[in-house]
């Protein structure tokens, strides 16, 4: 909140809504939603002025549960709706939020894209390997011989490795985080959104009830922060990706923290258009088309 | 004899068709004329048959006309495909030295002229593609028309290109010009005259005015995928974006494009997006989305032939019932279907103030007839006004204590605030939601709120237009129609009128929600009734049926992927006052 021109700081208690929280209890998602809201009163953006865009799955219920603009839109369409509302107004602080199915499945085109695109906003990725509001099916990053609903003899397919694409894709940040250490992970998101650019928050997240293998202890004994490695070079990409390719999410060892940052021109950075005024704030009575009509002559 | 030709040039892809085509078709607009045009094109990259052609005229003209004073053909298969178009005592221009036909095998009630197109590009030393360009000077010879005009205009036209360039094409026009002046011996009687009054009007083909409507308007965003015919409004917005302030983004698929056109409504800008049946049934999702958050969005729906791919280059308007319909749910829709370029262009502007004004989304049925058919047109723009609805301002912010985004009002219209703005944070939740935008499952409250997202469509049917009444309060026949039936209708019309058959003509533009006060009126009064429709279903018939209970007897329909010309509309309907006893006539 702004007053006297100062910005007072958002306190975390702001930023609840009357909404019942309808997660399971030990839901990953309750710990993700305490790092965005943390994150969120560490940033020093005006709530008005942040637009939190989820597409659908239980995750995407993020929007309901904190106190700024949000979209709540189809499944896996959380990013092109984002790229919209940034594109229109670039002023604004925009967050897209979703599962594993949401983003890395149905919504992997335009996950792919947005990365090359560079447009500034942060995806986090509540990702828990299961498709949990539907009870239960393989998603996009099941480890391969799962068993499921859907696969009662064991997945068949690899899983998608979100960090290794995203690197390779042109994410200028890519990160891993674990819903277990809300701490590090609220840090991570507060990076994720100061940076100029497309961020990418992959966050591993039990799903208590449909997942019994990528549990709590499972990712406890197997995460080490990637910045507690010495040498370890966020703006080395090949190096990131060899990291990224080996150790994916289901993996003996699994890197935590910030794979890969790099500093590129956004998408926005190219369009003049909306360097000083938003086109969502561009006045548009009386334009003129007299000029366009003369050169149809 | 009135000034009118029909002109018609033909060839394979790659010959400049479509330039010459252009160029002929603007040289009629820049003398004062009226002017009407169809092209042709295959789905293909390189190869396949094209054709341009224009009707221009000092009358009133609200279609091309089918029946040809000059053909000309640039290759055999024009000849071969076209030469039965050509009415008697018409011409046909070729040039015998590349296409051997014997004449008389073919029509001997047309003069035959062959102008050496070939020799002529050799002689200049020019590429040999630049046949075209010597047909068209060879056409305005031989219609006596003005030279200079397409003369001054292929010099502004190549200014920037250099001096050799605009020689080669004066070169060009000046020998096909030149050639006929001194060699052609015969009677070909149809002429054309430059108009004296006031000339040169804007010549735009149903897309450039939509695009240029929609810039009026101050849309501010578009993201689109490519898509024949709808591809050119996105070109169209992208070639002016730096001067009119634009984002113009392609999208990776359609389903991106609708939801990056939504979210740049809930940012506040005044967006669109244009595809064609295809692309639009990946948009359909988008489509209840924005249904459900009430957020304002346009989306062009350039119809073609379907289904699936169907036929990409040609015409039809087959998606009425899909536009209405498509998208799970129920929540109001505006559709709005201009007849010609000129109410294209209104329909750009007014679809921005409609969707902002009602929250709900708009779209424009046009096919690629008239996406991309050209037309003079008068487009009077301080006619235009900005409607914004409840758009919210950061002063009515400050105020506001209890927001509720969708808050039941009377007309089941609510305050629209965009993020940015304090006092009012709220979700845009594509679930039931109450009032305040949170996700809602009672009862009670469903019903409230799926009747204040319908029941805005009472509201905006008392405030739309009626469709236009052409013709007598009362007449024999009845024609009904929407789309761009209108200017071929209009056109049977007259030589309807000239048989001495009396007839009117109800045309929708605003096909939903549908008015029928009027429709109804005629129906009772009217001794026949006809739907005519660019489709196999007669989709709009259908409509009528469904919502008023009544049915309309006769239907004239064309599903050939070809736009109705105004003879053939005249020719069924004559029957239908004649005879009657058949109910669907069908043109092949």
């Amino acid at each position: 909140m702004k007053m006297n021109g100062e910005m007072m700081a958002i306190k975390i208690t702001d930023l609840n809504t009357p909404e019942t929280i309808t997660w399971c209890p030990g839901c990953g998602d309750m710990a993700i939603l305490m790092g965005v809201k943390g994150a969120i009163a560490e940033l020093g953006v005006e709530q008005k002025d942040i637009v939190i865009v989820s597409g659908i799955g239980c995750s995407s219920y993020v929007p309901q549960y904190v106190k700024t603009y949000g979209v709540h839109s189809l499944h896996g369409r959380s990013l092109p709706v984002a790229s919209g509302i940034k594109l229109a107004n670039n002023k604004l602080t925009v967050i897209a939020e979703g599962g594993d199915g949401d983003g890395y499945g149905i919504g992997m085109g335009h996950f792919i894209h947005i990365m090359r695109r560079n447009i500034d906003l942060t995806y986090i990725v509540h990702n828990n390997a299961i498709y949990g509001l539907t009870k239960g099916q393989t998603s996009p990053t099941s480890k391969k011989g799962m068993v499921t609903k859907s696969t009662p003899a064991g997945s068949l397919e690899e899983p998608v490795n979100p960090e290794a694409l995203a690197i390779l894709g042109g994410a200028t940040f890519v990160a891993r985080v674990y819903a277990g250490d809300v701490v590090h992970m609220k840090k991570i998101m507060v990076e994720a959104v100061k940076h100029k650019g497309f961020a990418l928050v992959d966050v591993l997240q039990p799903c208590v009830t449909y997942n019994s293998f990528n549990t709590y202890q499972f990712w406890q004994q197997r995460v080490y922060k990637l910045e507690d490695e010495k040498g370890y070079d966020v703006k080395n990409k090949w190096k990131a990706l060899e990291r990224a390719s080996e150790q994916g999410m289901h993996a003996d060892r699994i890197p935590i923290g910030i794979f890969y940052k790099e500093e590129r021109p956004t998408y926005e950075d190219g369009v003049p258009e909306i360097r000083d005024v938003p086109c969502a704030k561009q006045p548009i009575d009386g334009i003129q088309i007299g000029k366009i009509l003369e050169r149809y002559k | 004899m009135v000034n009118e030709i029909s002109w018609k040039i033909g060839g394979e892809a790659g010959y400049g068709i479509d330039t010459s085509g252009q160029a002929f078709a603007r040289c009629c607009s820049r003398g004062g004329l009226n002017v009407r045009t169809v092209s042709e094109y295959p789905s293909l990259i390189r190869g396949g048959h094209n054709t341009f052609h224009v009707t221009a005229s000092e009358g009133d003209l609200q279609s091309p006309k089918k029946e040809l004073d000059m053909l000309v053909c640039l290759n055999k298969e024009t000849v071969d495909r076209h030469y039965k178009q050509v009415k008697k005592g018409g011409i046909i221009v070729y040039d015998a030295d590349e296409v051997k036909i014997e004449t008389a095998k073919y029509r001997s009630d047309v003069e035959w002229f062959s102008v050496p197109l070939l020799a002529i590009t050799v002689e200049l030393k020019i590429d040999k593609v630049m046949r075209n360009t010597v047909a068209v000077g060879a056409s305005i010879g031989l219609l006596d028309y003005d030279i200079e005009i397409l003369r001054d205009m292929m010099g502004k036209k190549f200014a920037k290109k250099g001096e050799s360039v605009i020689s080669a094409n004066l070169g060009a026009i000046d020998k096909g010009y030149e050639y006929v002046k001194k060699n052609y011996k015969g009677n070909f009687k149809a002429k054309l005259k430059k108009c004296t009054g006031p000339c040169a009007r804007p010549l735009l083909n149903g897309n450039d005015a939509l695009s240029i409507g929609a810039i009026k308007a101050g849309c501010k965003f578009i993201s689109a995928y490519p898509m024949t015919p709808a591809t050119s409004v996105m070109i169209n917005l992208a070639s002016v974006e730096k001067e009119y302030s634009i984002v113009v983004k392609q999208t990776e698929d359609e389903i991106a494009a609708v939801n990056m056109t939504i979210g740049a409504s809930i940012a506040g800008a005044r967006a669109m997006t244009a595809t064609s049946g295809g692309g639009f049934s990946l948009m359909v999702e988008g489509l209840s989305l924005a249904g459900a958050t009430e957020t304002p969005i346009v989306i062009v729906l350039a119809q073609r032939p379907g289904p699936s791919t169907g036929l990409p280059t040609w015409t039809e308007q087959s998606d009425l019932k899909f536009a209405l319909h498509g998208g799970q749910g129920e929540f109001a829709r505006i559709l709005i279907a201009p007849g010609d370029h000129e109410e294209c262009f209104w329909a750009g502007v007014e679809s921005f103030n409609l969707t902002e004004k009602w929250q709900c989304p708009v779209i424009i049925l046009t096919d690629k007839h008239l996406a991309d058919g050209f037309s003079t047109v008068n487009i009077d723009e301080s006619k235009a006004k900005i409607d914004r609805g409840l758009l919210m301002t950061d002063a009515q912010a400050a105020k506001e204590t209890d927001y509720k985004r969708y808050e039941f009002t009377a007309n089941g219209v609510s305050k629209r605030a965009v993020p940015g703005m304090v006092n009012f944070m709220h979700v845009a939740v594509g679930d039931e939601h109450e009032e305040h935008g949170r996700i809602n499952e009672d009862e009670g409250n469903r019903t409230d709120m799926s009747d204040k997202r319908n029941k805005k469509l009472n509201f905006i049917l008392k405030e739309l237009p009626e469709p236009k009444l052409y013709g007598p309060e009362n007449a024999e026949i009845t024609l009904i129609s929407w789309g761009s039936c209108k200017g071929p209708v209009l056109e049977a019309m007259k030589e309807l009128e000239a048989q001495g058959i009396k007839a009117n003509f109800l045309h929708y533009i605003y096909v939903w929600p549908l008015k029928t006060e009027k429709l109804v009126k005629l129906m009772d009064k009217a001794k026949k009734t006809v739907v005519i429709e660019n489709n196999k279903t007669a989709q709009l018939g259908a409509l009528i049926s469904e919502v008023i209970a009544k049915q309309v007897k006769y239907k004239v329909l064309k599903y050939n992927g070809r736009q109705f010309y105004p003879s053939e509309i005249t020719e069924k309907v004559k029957e239908i006052a004649k005879n009657g006893k058949e109910t669907e006539l069908v043109v092949r």
